[in-house]
C-alpha cells in the first residue's frame, strides 16, 4: 500500500465509521449515487431559461450587454471577418487577429479583409486580439460556453486584451443544463477545459470599484451568426 | 497562521476607530448586500433554488465516501492524479512534492481558501519555492503579509490610497491612485509571473463526481491563466466540495454569485477535467487534485455537519452587522464573519477562538441570506455550549448566570429578590427615568443610558390587583 | 359534558408569560398585554411560578440551567390553551428552541414540543390566532417600527404589528431605511462587546432619527431599552414605547427611560 492509498483508506474509513450503514442502507445508497452520477437529471430550471429561439437570442443579448459585453449579430459566417475588423477599428486597435485554427473559422473568408492580418493558432502574450468559436451560448445569464479542443485552444479567450467569440444563433440555449446535454450528446465527456464566460474580465478588489480587464480580456465581443454554413 | 481570535474585542475597537475601514465596510452594504437583494428579486425561483442547493449538499454529505470514490475514478480516467491528505501538514507536503517534482521555482496561485487554511504560502517559501497570488485582492494582501479580511474580497478593507502606496513600493513605478492604472500595473506584473510559473495552484468551488472535474469561479480570469499556462496544475480542495453531477453544480452556481456579489453569474466559471488532451495547443501536462480532510470527516455526523454545506459566498458576512462593524481581521484567522465564527473554533480549537461564536447577537440575518440555509446562529450556540462545558466562560459571567439561574429556578425567592432590587432601582431612577452610569453595568452605560424600572414589578402589581378585585 | 348549552363559548384561556424584563422594568407592558388579550375575548391568567424563559442561559451555552428553567415553565403553564408573551425574543425561545431541548429525556421533550406549540408572541397571536384586525386605539403621533430580530426571523412577525398600527387613529408610521437590521442588543452581547454593540445601536438611532418620527415602537423590551438608552445618550427627542402600550391605549407610564411627569 502506498502512502497515498493509506491516507485514502483512513479518510474513507472514517467516513464509513460515521455513516455505519446497514447492508440494506448501503445498497440503497450505492443505487442512489450511481443514479445521480451516471444519469444526472436537471434540477429546477428558471422560467427565463425556457424561451423560444427568438426569446433566447434576445435574452442572451440583453444579459451579455448588461455585463459589458458587446454583441453584434450578422447573418452569415462570411460576415464575421468584416465584423471583427470593425471591432478592431472601433477600439483603435491594430488590424491584427489571432484566430482559432478551427476549420469553420478558417473557411470564414478572412481574405475578404485585406487590411486584417490573421494568424491561425494559439495566442501568446503579444497578441492584442483573439477570436474563437463558442460551443454554445446560455441565454439566462448571457453566458458563452467554450470547449477546448486541438482546433480551439483556451488561451485565445484569456491572454489577449480583446476577446472575440463567434456564436451561431442556433446554439443559444436557454439554460446551462441544455448546453450540457448538448455537450454530452456531441462529445460524451467534457473536454479538458469548458469555459463559461459572462462578460469581460473584471475586479472590484480595489476599493470595490468595478474595473474591467483584471487578468483576462478588457473587452469581450460576441459575434452572433444566423447562417452558420461555411462558404 | 497563528490565530489571534481571542483579541477580537480589542481588534474590533481599533477597527471601529479606523474611518477608512468603516468606509470600506459601508461599501459592502451598498454594494454586495444590496446586490444580493436585487439579484434575488430578478430571479423568482431563487428561494426554491436555495432549497435545492441545500438538498444537493446534504445528499452529497450523506454519501461522501461514494462520491469521493466516483470522483477519484473519473479523475484517473481523464489522466489526472488524486492525492489524499488527512491534515494540513500532509497537504502541504504533497503540494511541495508535486512542485519539486516539476522543478518549480515559482508557482502561481488562484485564490484558494484551503491554501490559506493550511498555510501553504509560508510552507512553499520555506521550501525555496516562490508562490505568487494572482487574484488581485490576494496579491495585495500577500504583498502586505496580511490574512484575507473577506471571503470574496480579501483586500476589501483597503482604500485605493493604501493600494497605491503598496504598489509604489513594490512595483517601483511612479505612484498612481487611479484604480484603472493600479489594476493595469498588477496585470502587467502578474502577466510575467504567469508566463514564468512552473506550477499553477487553484482551489475549487466544486468537484464533480460525474466527470472528475474541478470547477473554479472567478471574475478576473486569473484561475484560467493559473491553470492554463504552467506545465503542472494542482487543485487543492477540501473533500466536502464533491457533488454528484454537473446539473447539481449549476444549481449551486445559480445561487453562488447572486448571494456573493449580486452578479447573475461570475465572469468566469471553468470546468477542468484532466491534463491537456492529444493535439491540444495549451493546458497543463499534469493535473493533480489534493483532497483535504483536516477535521471535516469529524464534522460529518456531528452538530456541525451543516457547516460543510458552505459554498464560500460571503453573504453571511456581507449581511452581518457585527462583521460590518468589526471588519474581517478582528476574527483573527483565515475564515471571518459568521461562517468563520463556526469554522475557526473547529480548526484552531474553541479555547483559542471562543470569542468568535460570542461575537453575534443571534440576529439571524446570516441564516436568512445563506444560499444553502446553514443555521449559523444554532451552530455558534453549539460552540458556546462547548465553551461552557469546558469552563472557558469568564468566571464573572458564569457567576452572574449561576446566580440568575439559581434565583429563576426558585420563583418565590426570585420574586422577593427582584422586588427588593427593582424597588431600590426604581427609587434611584425615578427622577431622570434612566441611569447614565451604574455599578456593574459599565458595558451598557459606557455608551447608552439604562432606562430605570418603574419600581414595583408586574407580579407585585398583578397580585395587588387580583387581591383588590376579589 | 353536554355542549348543547346556549351560553356563548368562553374565549381561550391564556396564560400570560410576562417575561422578566417586562416584570422588572416595564410592568405597564404586561398590563397592556392583559388588556389587549381580554378585549379580544381571552381569559387571562398569570401563573405565579413563572420567571425566565431560559434564553440567557441557552445563548450562553448553559443547557442544564436552560432545561431546568424551561421545565419550570412547562409545569407553570400546564393546561392553558395558549401561552402568550409580549416579546418575540422570549416567545421565539419557547416556540422554536424548546422543541430542541431535553435530548436525553424523551418524556420531557414531548411535553416541551406540546408546550412550544401553544406559545405565541402577543401581537402575532392577536392577528394570526385570534383574527384581530383592528384595535380601538387612538394616538396623534408620528411613529416608526423596529423589527426585533427573533420576532422577525424566528416567528415571522412583520406585517402583524403594522396591520394593527395602521388602524390606530391619528398615528402615522414612517419606515426606517433598515427596520430589519439588529439594534445591537443581543442579550449578553451588548455587555460582552460594548463597542460593537454601540456602533450598531448608534446606526439604528440614526436610522430612527432619519425617519422624522417622534415615537419608536417595537415588540421587545430588550431592544427597546437598548435603543432608548442610546437615543437618550444622543440627546434625541424620540420617545420609545412597546407596541402593546400603543395598541392597548395604556400610555400612563412615561416613555421608556423618561421620568414620570413631575
Amino acid at each position: 500500500m502506498s502512502d497515498n492509498e493509506r491516507r485514502r483508506a483512513a479518510i474513507l474509513g472514517r467516513l464509513r465509521d460515521v455513516y455505519r450503514r446497514s447492508p440494506e442502507d448501503e445498497a440503497v445508497a450505492i443505487a442512489t449515487v450511481e443514479q445521480r452520477v451516471f444519469h444526472p437529471a436537471p434540477n429546477l430550471i428558471p422560467a427565463r431559461g425556457q424561451l423560444d429561439l427568438a426569446g433566447r437570442i434576445e435574452l442572451f443579448t440583453t444579459m451579455a450587454r448588461n455585463v459589458q459585453a458587446e454583441v453584434d449579430r450578422v447573418s452569415r459566417l462570411a460576415d464575421v471577418p468584416a465584423a471583427a475588423s470593425a471591432f478592431l477599428r472601433r477600439h483603435n486597435l491594430p488590424q491584427k487577429l489571432v484566430v482559432a485554427p478551427d476549420p469553420v473559422l478558417q473557411g470564414a473568408g478572412f481574405a475578404s479583409q485585406p487590411l486584417l492580418r490573421v494568424r491561425f493558432g494559439d495566442a501568446d502574450e503579444h497578441d492584442q486580439a483573439g477570436l474563437t468559436l463558442a460551443f454554445a451560448g446560455v441565454a439566462e445569464t448571457g453566458t458563452l460556453m467554450l470547449c477546448s479542443a486541438a482546433e480551439r485552444p483556451t488561451l485565445l479567450a484569456f491572454l489577449p486584451e480583446n476577446s472575440l467569440v463567434v456564436l451561431p444563433t442556433a446554439r443559444v440555449f436557454g439554460a446551462y443544463e441544455q448546453a450540457w446535454r448538448e455537450l454530452r450528446r456531441e462529445l460524451g465527456s467534457p473536454p479538458r477545459s469548458v469555459n463559461f464566460i459572462t462578460g469581460p474580465s473584471r475586479t472590484g478588489d480595489i476599493a470595490q470599484r468595478l474595473e474591467l480587464g483584471a487578468h483576462g480580456p478588457r473587452r469581450l465581443a460576441v459575434l452572433l451568426v444566423d447562417d452558420f454554413q461555411a462558404g | 497562521m497563528q490565530p489571534t481570535s481571542l483579541a477580537f474585542q480589542s481588534k474590533a475597537s481599533s477597527a471601529l476607530a479606523d474611518p477608512n475601514l468603516q468606509a470600506a465596510l459601508g461599501g459592502i452594504k451598498t454594494g454586495w448586500q444590496r446586490g444580493r437583494i436585487l439579484a434575488a428579486e430578478r430571479l423568482p425561483e431563487f428561494e426554491q433554488l436555495r432549497d435545492q442547493a441545500r438538498d444537493i449538499k446534504n445528499h452529497a454529505l450523506a454519501n461522501l465516501d461514494f462520491y469521493l470514490e466516483a470522483f477519484e475514478a473519473r479523475v484517473l480516467d481523464a489522466g489526472g492524479q488524486v492525492h489524499w491528505a488527512r491534515d494540513a501538514a500532509e497537504a502541504r507536503r504533497i503540494v511541495q512534492e508535486i512542485c519539486e517534482g516539476a522543478g518549480a521555482r515559482t508557482v502561481t496561485k488562484s485564490k484558494s481558501m484551503i491554501a490559506e487554511e493550511i498555510g501553504l504560502n509560508d510552507h512553499l517559501e520555506a521550501a525555496g519555492i516562490t508562490p505568487v497570488e494572482t487574484d488581485l485582492g490576494e496579491y495585495i494582501i500577500q504583498l502586505r503579509k496580511e490574512p484575507p479580511s473577506h471571503l470574496v474580497g480579501p483586500a476589501v478593507h483597503l482604500t485605493k490610497d493604501q493600494v497605491a502606496d503598496l504598489f509604489e513600493q513594490t512595483h517601483g513605478l511612479p505612484r498612481t491612485d487611479d484604480p484603472t492604472e493600479l489594476v493595469g500595473q498588477a496585470r502587467t506584473v502578474l502577466r510575467q509571473k504567469y508566463l514564468a510559473a512552473d506550477v499553477g495552484i487553484t482551489g475549487a468551488n466544486f468537484l464533480i463526481a460525474e466527470t472528475g472535474s474541478a470547477i473554479t469561479v472567478t471574475n478576473e480570469g486569473n484561475a484560467e491563466l493559473t491553470q492554463g499556462l504552467p506545465k503542472v496544475h494542482v487543485v487543492i480542495a477540501s473533500l466536502e466540495k464533491v457533488i454528484p453531477s454537473m446539473e447539481d453544480a449549476f444549481t449551486l452556481l445559480r445561487v453562488l454569485a447572486r448571494s456573493a456579489t449580486g452578479q447573475e453569474f461570475s465572469a468566469y466559471t471553468t470546468v477542468m477535467t484532466g491534463p491537456k488532451r492529444k493535439g491540444d495547443l495549451d493546458g497543463p501536462e499534469q493535473f493533480h487534485v489534493v483532497l483535504l480532510d483536516n477535521g471535516r470527516t469529524g464534522m460529518i455526523g456531528s452538530k456541525f455537519q451543516d457547516m460543510l454545506r458552505c459554498i464560500r459566498c460571503g453573504a453571511c458576512m456581507n449581511n452581518c452587522p457585527v462583521y460590518l462593524a468589526a471588519g474581517g481581521h478582528a476574527y483573527g484567522w483565515v475564515y471571518v464573519g459568521p461562517m468563520g465564527s463556526v469554522l475557526t473554533p473547529q480548526f484552531v480549537g474553541i479555547e483559542s477562538a471562543h470569542t468568535l461564536p460570542n461575537a453575534s447577537t443571534f440576529c439571524g440575518r446570516c441564516e436568512e441570506v445563506c444560499p444553502v440555509r446553514i443555521p449559523l446562529p444554532n451552530l455558534m450556540r453549539h460552540w458556546r455550549e462547548e465553551q461552557f462545558k469546558r469552563q472557558l466562560v469568564p468566571s464573572t459571567v458564569r457567576q452572574g448566570l449561576g446566580t440568575w439561574g439559581f434565583l429563576a429556578r426558585r420563583p418565590a425567592l426570585y420574586r422577593l429578590a427582584t422586588r427588593v432590587a427593582m424597588g431600590v432601582l426604581g427609587r434611584l431612577g425615578r427622577k431622570r427615568g434612566r441611569f447614565a452610569s451604574l455599578p456593574l453595568a459599565k458595558g451598557w452605560t459606557v455608551s447608552r443610558d439604562l432606562p430605570a424600572p418603574e419600581g414595583k414589578t408586574f407580579m407585585q402589581q398583578w397580585r395587588q390587583r387580583q387581591r383588590s378585585r376579589s | 359534558m353536554n355542549s348543547a348549552e346556549s351560553s356563548p363559548r368562553p374565549g381561550p384561556r391564556v396564560g400570560l408569560f410576562v417575561t422578566c424584563l417586562v416584570d422588572l422594568f416595564r410592568p405597564s407592558v404586561g398590563f397592556a398585554a392583559v388588556k389587549l388579550l381580554e378585549d379580544a375575548g381571552c381569559t387571562v391568567e398569570v401563573p405565579e411560578a413563572q420567571t425566565c424563559c431560559g434564553q440567557p442561559a441557552f445563548n450562553s451555552g448553559d443547557r442544564a440551567t436552560t432545561e431546568a428553567l424551561v421545565r419550570g415553565l412547562i409545569d407553570a403553564f400546564e393546561g392553558y390553551d395558549y401561552v402568550v408573551a409580549p416579546s418575540g425574543s422570549c416567545a421565539g425561545m419557547l416556540r422554536t428552541h424548546v422543541p430542541d431541548l431535553f435530548e436525553d429525556d424523551p418524556a420531557t421533550a414531548a411535553r416541551g414540543r406540546e408546550f412550544a406549540g401553544r406559545c405565541h408572541e402577543l401581537v402575532s397571536f392577536l392577528v394570526d390566532v385570534l383574527g384581530v384586525r383592528a384595535v380601538p386605539a387612538q394616538l396623534e403621533r408620528h411613529a416608526t417600527y423596529h423589527d426585533s430580530c427573533a420576532g422577525l426571523r424566528e416567528l415571522k412577525i412583520k406585517r402583524q404589528p403594522r396591520l394593527l398600527l395602521e388602524g390606530v387613529a391619528g398615528l402615522a408610521v414612517t419606515e426606517m431605511q433598515e427596520p430589519e437590521v439588529c439594534c445591537g442588543f443581543g442579550g449578553t452581547f451588548c455587555v460582552k462587546y460594548p463597542q460593537v454593540s454601540t456602533k450598531m445601536v448608534n446606526n439604528k438611532a440614526a436610522d430612527i432619527e432619519g425617519t422624522g418620527a417622534d415615537l419608536l415602537l417595537a415588540g421587545d423590551l430588550g431592544c427597546l431599552m437598548n435603543m432608548a438608552g442610546r437615543l437618550a445618550r444622543r440627546g434625541s427627542a424620540v420617545e420609545v414605547r412597546h407596541v402593546a402600550e400603543v395598541l392597548a391605549g395604556e400610555l400612563d407610564a412615561p416613555p421608556i427611560g423618561r421620568p414620570a411627569d413631575a
